[in-house]
Parts: C-alpha cells; sequence; structure tokens
C-alpha cells in the first residue's frame, strides 16, 4: 500500500514523485511507456520561460515566475544542464511594439525582474543574425533553457535513489476507489494500491480522471514540429528568440538548446500524434527565416514532433477533484508547464498532498544526483583516474557526441533504468549527434542486449513492437 | 607526452596504405590511431567482391583486399593503437586520445595524415516527414546489421537512394530472403556505379524509379510504409503522384560525408564542394606537415584509388618528416564548366612529376573532351564517350606542362556539337 500513486512519467510526474521523496511517504510513479518523458516532455522547446506571457493571478502565472526562480538551484542539484540565456521577443511592426509594452506590463505583475524593452540597434547588438526588418524587442534576462526529457530523467532518478518506485509498461486501464484508497490496475493485469491517487498523465489527464470517477476534466492535444541544427552552428544565437505572440500562440522560436543545438519550431495545430509533415516544416523554414534570414537550416540533423496537452480551462488544473475525494489532478499542463514543473511539485506536496497525510520531512532525503554528463566535465586526471577503475570510460562508443561505454552501462544500470536505444540516447546522447546513430546504434544495442540479459533480437528502439532486427541470418 | 614521426589518425584502406608507403620511403616512426577493435575501416563489412580490379587485377572481398593492407603493416611492425579515438588535434600537430588501456593521453608527431573516412547522410538531415519509428536505417548501418552481426533488419525493405551501399544492401538484403520493394532516385541518374546497377538491381529485378523521393514515412513502433513522389527539375514532389509500398525497413543511401570534425578543430582549411580538405598534390593540406588521404578528403568510388591517393599522402609525409616541407610555388587548379569539384586544389609547382587531377562531371554527357587549360594554354585534354557523376575521372598533367603553366588551371568538359 502506498501512500501516493503518481500517474505519468512526465516532467510535471517526475518532479512531483521527487517532492514527496522529501517526506516520508511512499510513493510509485506509474507510467504506460517502456522509458520515463515519453510524451510531452520528450519533445518541446525545452525553454525556461520568464513569465510574462500569462494573465495574471493565473495558475500559469504563479507557477511559471515561481518555477523560473527555482530552476538553477534545482537543476544544480540534479546535475542537469541550465543555462540562463536569457529571451528576447522580436517586434516586426508597431502593433507588434504595442504588444512588447503590454508584456512588459504583464510581466512585471507576474513579478517578473529586469524586463526591458530594446530598440532594433540594441537588439542587434545582442544577436547580430536577426533580420534588418526587426524594429525592437522585449528583453527577459531571467530566460532560461533546460533539457526537458534530461529534467525528466533526473527527477524520476533522484527519486527512485531516494525510495520512490518506478513502474514503466504500466498502462492503466482501470481504477477503483475503495474505503483504503485507490486501486489501479494495468492492461497486464499489475496492480497498485494507494491513498491518494496524483493524475499527472498529460494527454491521457482526462481518461485518468475519468477511470478514477471524475468526468469533468478534458484535455486536448496540440502537435508542434520542431527542426534541429547541429552543434556546428551552436553559436549562431544566444538567446531565445519568440515573435510577438497573437491569438494563436507564441509561434515558432529560435533557440541555443543546452547542448548546443539550435532548435526551431514549433508548429501549433490541435491533433494528436507525433508525425512530421512536409507542411509543418515548410512552415517553420519559412518563419524561422523572417526572424533570421541566414539561418543555417542546411545544418539540420533532425526534425521531430512533440504534443502539448491543454486543458479546455486554458490554465493548468491543479487542484484536488470536486467530486472524488484524494483524487489530485495536475493536468492541461501545457506551456510554460516545464518551467513551472519543479513549483507545482511544491505546491502539490506541500499543499494538496499535506491537506490528507501528515507530511514528515525525510531527513534521508539527499537532493544530489551526480550529472549523466559527469565524465565529460572531469579534468583529463580525473578521467584517467575513472578510466583506471572502469576501462570502459576509455571506450568511445558515439564518435560524434564524443560518449563512452561506460556512460551508456551506468545509464542502463541507474535509476530510471535504461531499456532501450533511445532511452540510453535521452540519457548519455549517444546517437544525437549528426551521424544520428549511423555508426553506433548496432554497438549500443549490443551493450543493452548483454546488460540486459537478452537476445539482440530483443532490444528495441523504443520499447516493445520497435525491435532493431527482425531475425538472425540464413 | 608521446613523440612519433607521422601520425595516422584512421586504421581503414587509406591509413593503411598511407602508413605503408610511409614506411617504405623510410619513415619508421609511424603510429595509426584505429577506434575500432580491428584496422580495415569500413571494408570489414563489405563482404561482396569487386574490389582491387584496378590495383590487383583480381576481384577481392572487402576483408580480402583490406587483409593484404592489414598484412603489410603488420609485416613493417608498423604500431597501431586499437580501440582508440583521437578526441582532437591541434594545428601544432599534437592529437589528443582516449582508449580503455592508457586513458587520455597526447601525441606529438612531426607529420599527421587524416585518414578518418565518411559518414552517411542520415534521414534525419533531409527533413523527411512522418514518423520516427524503428525500421529506418543507413544503407552501411544495416550492412553492418546484416554481415558484422548477423542479423537482417527487416522483410520489407524500401531504399531511397542509389549511391553504391544502397545497391549493394538491396541485393544483400534480397539473397537473406528480404523483398526489396523499390530504390529511390532523386535525381534523374543513379550516382551508383553501372556495374552496380545492372549486379544488383536489374539481376533481380528490383526497381529503380528515378526522379523519385520518400515523401512520407509511416508507423508506430515499427515502419508500417512510405509514400514516394515523383520530383520536378527543382526536386520539389509533384502532386498527384504519390504511390504507396507498405514496408517495415527504409534504407538511406543518401550520400556520404567527409568526417572532417578533428580537421574543423586543427583549422584546417576545407573545400566547400569535396567538404574535405583543400590539398597540394602531395595531398598536404594548407597547414604545413598535416596530410589527407581516402575519404575524408573527397568520398572515392573504389578502394582501389583510396589506396593509390593514400600512398601519395603517405610518400609525402614521409617527405616532409625528412626534409621538413620547403618553399612552396602554388598554382590554383579550378573547376570550369560542367566539373562539380577538382582535387587537388593546389599545386606546388617546386614538387617534381606528372600530377593526375581527381574530378566529377555535373550531368551525364555523351562525346564529349574534357581538358585542362591554363591561360590560352592547353595542358592536357582527354575525349570521353560517356561521362556521368557517379564515376570519378582523372587527368594527368604532365611534368612539363606544369612547369609552363603559370595561371590557374581549369578543367572543363566541352560537349561535342
Amino acid at each position: 500500500m502506498y501512500d501516493c500513486v503518481v500517474i505519468g512519467g512526465g516532467v510535471v510526474g517526475g518532479t512531483v514523485l521527487r517532492e514527496l521523496t522529501k517526506y516520508d511517504l511512499r510513493a510509485v510513479l506509474l507510467e504506460k511507456e517502456n522509458d520515463v518523458g515519453m510524451g510531452a516532455s520528450r519533445a518541446n522547446s525545452g525553454i525556461v520561460h520568464a513569465g510574462f506571457d500569462a494573465p495574471p493571478n493565473t495558475n500559469k502565472a504563479k507557477f511559471n515566475v515561481a518555477g523560473n526562480k527555482m530552476m538553477p538551484t534545482y537543476c544544480a542539484d540534479l546535475g542537469v544542464k541550465y543555462r540562463n540565456n536569457g529571451s528576447l521577443v522580436v517586434a516586426f511592426s508597431d502593433e507588434d511594439k504595442n504588444t512588447l509594452h503590454e508584456l512588459k506590463k504583464r510581466g512585471e505583475e507576474n513579478g517578473v525582474t529586469g524586463l526591458q524593452i530594446l530598440d532594433a540597434k540594441a537588439l542587434k547588438t545582442k544577436e547580430p543574425h536577426i533580420s534588418a526588418q526587426a524594429i525592437g524587442a522585449l528583453y527577459a534576462p531571467t530566460g532560461g533553457i533546460v533539457c526537458p526529457y534530461e529534467l525528466t530523467v533526473a527527477a524520476i532518478g533522484n527519486a527512485m535513489d531516494n525510495g520512490a518506485d518506478l513502474l514503466t509498461d504500466f498502462d492503466v486501464e482501470k481504477i477503483e476507489k475503495k474505503s483504503d484508497g485507490f486501486h489501479v490496475y494495468a492492461a497486464d493485469g499489475r496492480s497498485v494500491t494507494g491513498k491518494l491517487l496524483l493524475n499527472c498523465a498529460g494527454l491521457a489527464g482526462g481518461k485518468i480522471a475519468a477511470l478514477a470517477g471524475d468526468e469533468s476534466i478534458r484535455i486536448y492535444p496540440r502537435k508542434g514540429e520542431y527542426i534541429l541544427l547541429d552543434r556546428e552552428s551552436g553559436d549562431y544565437i544566444s538567446h531565445t528568440l519568440f515573435f510577438a505572440p497573437t491569438k494563436r500562440g507564441k509561434g515558432v522560436l529560435i533557440s541555443q538548446t543546452v547542448d548546443n543545438n539550435v532548435i526551431v519550431g514549433p508548429t501549433a495545430i490541435e491533433q494528436d500524434g507525433t508525425e512530421t509533415t512536409a507542411e509543418g516544416l515548410g512552415y517553420i523554414g519559412e518563419k524561422s527565416r523572417e526572424m533570421c534570414p541566414d539561418l543555417p537550416l542546411y545544418n539540420t540533423i533532425t526534425s521531430f514532433a512533440g504534443v502539448r496537452a491543454y486543458s479546455d480551462r486554458h490554465d493548468f488544473v491543479i487542484e484536488e477533484s470536486a467530486t472524488v475525494d484524494g483524487l489530485i489532478h495536475c493536468v492541461g499542463i501545457e506551456s510554460p508547464g516545464l518551467t513551472s514543473a519543479p513549483a507545482i511539485a511544491e505546491y502539490v506536496a506541500s499543499t494538496l498532498v499535506a491537506k490528507h497525510i501528515a507530511l514528515k520531512k525525510n531527513d534521508r532525503f539527499d537532493p544530489i544526483r551526480q550529472p549523466d554528463c559527469f565524465f565529460k566535465n572531469l579534468s583529463t586526471e580525473e578521467k584517467n583516474a575513472v578510466i583506471k577503475r572502469d576501462p570502459a570510460y576509455g571506450k568511445i562508443v558515439c564518435r560524434c557526441e564524443q560518449v563512452t561505454e561506460g556512460e551508456i552501462v551506468r545509464a542502463i544500470r541507474e535509476n530510471p533504468p535504461a531499456k532501450s536505444v533511445d532511452a540510453v540516447k535521452r540519457r548519455t546522447r549517444s546517437g544525437m549527434g549528426r551521424c544520428q546513430g549511423g555508426f553506433c546504434q548496432p554497438h549500443i544495442a549490443e551493450i543493452l542486449a548483454r546488460e540486459l540479459g537478452i537476445r539482440f533480437e530483443d532490444v528495441t528502439k523504443s520499447g516493445k513492437g520497435s525491435q532493431l532486427v527482425r531475425e538472425k541470418t540464413k | 607526452m608521446r613523440n612519433c614521426d607521422i601520425a595516422i589518425i584512421g586504421g581503414g584502406p587509406a591509413g593503411l596504405a598511407a602508413a605503408i608507403a610511409a614506411y617504405d620511403k623510410g619513415v619508421k616512426n609511424i603510429l595509426i590511431f584505429e577506434r575500432e577493435e580491428k584496422t580495415g575501416g569500413i571494408l570489414k563489412q563489405c563482404i561482396h567482391n569487386g574490389f582491387g580490379l584496378t590495383r590487383f587485377q583480381e576481384s577481392l572481398t572487402g576483408p580480402e583486399y583490406a587483409a593484404r593492407f592489414v598484412e603489410a603493416v603488420e609485416k613493417r611492425n608498423i604500431e597501431t593503437l586499437i580501440n582508440t579515438t583521437v578526441l582532437s588535434l591541434s594545428n601544432d600537430k599534437t592529437i589528443t586520445a582516449i582508449n580503455p588501456t592508457d586513458g587520455v593521453f597526447t601525441v606529438r608527431a612531426k607529420a599527421v595524415i587524416l585518414a578518418m573516412g565518411c559518414r552517411e547522410r542520415s534521414r534525419g538531415a533531409l527533413n523527411i516527414a512522418g514518423s520516427r519509428p524503428a525500421g529506418i536505417y543507413s544503407a552501411g548501418t544495416a550492412q553492418k546489421y546484416v554481415n558484422i552481426k548477423g542479423y537482417l533488419p527487416g522483410k520489407e525493405v524500401v531504399i531511397l537512394g542509389s549511391g553504391d551501399i544502397g545497391l549493394i544492401m538491396a541485393r544483400r538484403m534480397t539473397l537473406e530472403g528480404a523483398k526489396v520493394h523499390a530504390v529511390c532516385e532523386i535525381m534523374p541518374y543513379s550516382s551508383g556505379l553501372k556495374r552496380n546497377i545492372v549486379q544488383c538491381l536489374d539481376d533481380f529485378g528490383i526497381p529503380l524509379y528515378l526522379n523519385h523521393t520518400i515523401t512520407r514515412i509511416d508507423g508506430g513502433d515499427r515502419v508500417t510504409g512510405v509514400e514516394i513522389s515523383r520530383v520536378d527539375e527543382n526536386k520539389q514532389p509533384i502532386a498527384g503522384t504519390q504511390r504507396y509500398f507498405p514496408c517495415d525497413t527504409v534504407l538511406f543511401s543518401v550520400g556520404l560525408i567527409p568526417e572532417n570534425e578533428l580537421t574543423k578543430g586543427a583549422d584546417i582549411p576545407l573545400s566547400p564542394k569535396t567538404r574535405g580538405a583543400v590539398v597540394y598534390q602531395n595531398r598536404e593540406t594548407l597547414v604545413g606537415g598535416v596530410f589527407a588521404c581516402g575519404n575524408v578528403l573527397q568520398v572515392h568510388d573504389l578502394v582501389d584509388f583510396v589506396s593509390e591517393e593514400a600512398e601519395t599522402a603517405g610518400r609525402g609525409a614521409a617527405d616532409y618528416v625528412s626534409g621538413g616541407g620547403g618553399d612552396k610555388a602554388p598554382l590554383d587548379v579550378l573547376n570550369g564548366q560542367n566539373i562539380s569539384y577538382v582535387l587537388p586544389q593546389k599545386i606546388d609547382k617546386n614538387l617534381a612529376g606528372d600530377v593526375k587531377l581527381f574530378f566529377r562531371v555535373n550531368n551525364t554527357f555523351k562525346n564529349c573532351t574534357i581538358k585542362a587549360v591554363s591561360g590560352d594554354t592547353e595542358l592536357s585534354a582527354r575525349k570521353k564517350k560517356i561521362a556521368v557523376p557517379g564515376e570519378m575521372e582523372t587527368l594527368i598533367l604532365k611534368a612539363d606542362s606544369i612547369a609552363s603553366a603559370y595561371a590557374p588551371i581549369t578543367v572543363f568538359l566541352e560537349e561535342e556539337a
């Protein structure tokens, strides 16, 4: 019997789980995929928003500004790469310029500090590649970037190191509320029981609510496509560049990533699925060139799409169900959800969970997690000491991103364990470089088979049904 | 820090041949850096035959061809560091490398030969729409799964790109029991060798769709099908020409890119046309004492030419170590009409001997003449019945004609009226 059952291993479920382990609680995370961070947290812009977008007094505004302030320490504790690169909302017309002033006012009301309106010249100094058509910008020095799946993996890994459980491939099919709490059943027959049920199910937030007896939650998908450029173009820009928002959303952005790629996107289409389209990718190319006419799109290394889940209330739904006692919703977490997640988690534990369970501090809680990239950051002497202990750290497997076998083995063994090629990739960056795994994938598959004790034919790209090879050759 | 006379980055066909040539010219203190467990490079997985026809006048498999060079290196006791990846190269010819036994270490060399080879362009670089399921591989990756690991990646296959590896894999997958439904080529011609089109596609009844590309990949966990479309002269898909192939595997053979990350890190100038270093005829780059050869310099069709080029580089490096590199009298070599690139891009008139120019034409030509001129002087000319982009062309400049040249040399192709 758990105290808290968290459904959904995205950044929200992950940060909530970690927050719960700060207290003497038994907590479990249920994830329907074979790895965590497989929904919206797998593919989004990775922006730590300053907090000037959301209307004052909304959940979005409140948690965004609080999350933005927490993010540097939160990432440092978890060994997650974070960079405070600053955001620029760029104006191309007088109407846009008015919007900048509105955003500044709104941001200040929300508690965002340091907002500044720049003229074209000051903007050009900050970003030399910006279009000559740009007439000014709103500069938000507190804007930042973080890798969404890295943060998710790290939060869940740290929670597990602190005693939380993770059940993957746990596709929730049925939920029963009984006198002792919630009984949650997976399609494969497994079940867990918990006093409180935390619905962090992203796109499935409405479905999980309904299974638990609350029909009031309505969640919709919005697809966004992205293009990613080679690290070779990584210093093309330094800030996150937004268009002035319109009613249709924040539009296409261009940003550096913490791994020094450049990300361009997203589109915003009201549909589910992670397929890219010729139209979508074409639109991104067109819009991004309006912002930066010489953007090196020829240096594209991949394109992808992600889905954001939004609620019909167009604000985060972070509350206990009005109808089902002990069911806590954290859903409708669209942008700026990534930024807000640490603050949402704190609120959920200290206020919503505390209402039901008297919280007692977990004295053994250790907030520190060794970063995935620890080996890269070592000095030559330190690297050699590690290689002496474990020669696998001296064998480069992924040549483009210079990832060693030691790092890959570590990703498979540590919390949350990587069980597929894509899961290894998200933790180590092996296969994320310019050859996109062409050279290293067979080697990584071999390491996975060896470490997991499975047949080579059973190694998957990303969970069941995605086996890399069909059969032994004749 | 270790020292050596010549450091060779890469133990594939280029690195091995360069090592042998340098050794035979009298430089014995040579170190080969090889990132894999064995030398031989990509030849290890090329188990089909047809290698060595030019060089040895016999048809060898890739491993057989490689073995001749591996043995020659071993016979000379040239030191090879296996499982060793070079992390960086600096302009002063210092190499930082890593391996499981020595850790991270540096080597200072008098001369360096770049022989890192090339990589395949990936699906991601093409921005092909659709999903990203399992079953999408570059042709070389599929080749590794089949020939080295012993597993068949899939059974119903569509291949994009008719480069040689794609053609070879069409046949290889077929022989292993897979059904190859189509090979699509966005260009109006294949970039593969004619013999491969005949032996790998025609002989097995595999259709080649020229002027076609994949416009969408479908599938959730695994590929379920692809949509292909005909393209117009600007390579844009033409609406209404879509065809659909259910399949579980898509292979990409859409070009090779010289792997010049180390070269860039050492600030060695590259040619935007070859994506390899700019070199003199001895394959010395514009950084004195650093040489380049093989597919890291220009993508070759035949390993025979890689070996030849590597020997040139190996001898050049040996001369550099012995003589220290003298003053140069550079002359530019330019690509003119109908020629996409020429290598070497520079000729040092102070180096003795004839120079063989390597280049590619930019379209299919019949009954044409390829010429090299310097100012008004014709230095060399060669008539061709047919010239195609898929086959590298050569032209020899005699030493005396080079001596007489004072203006940049231009190579161009003239069609007969």
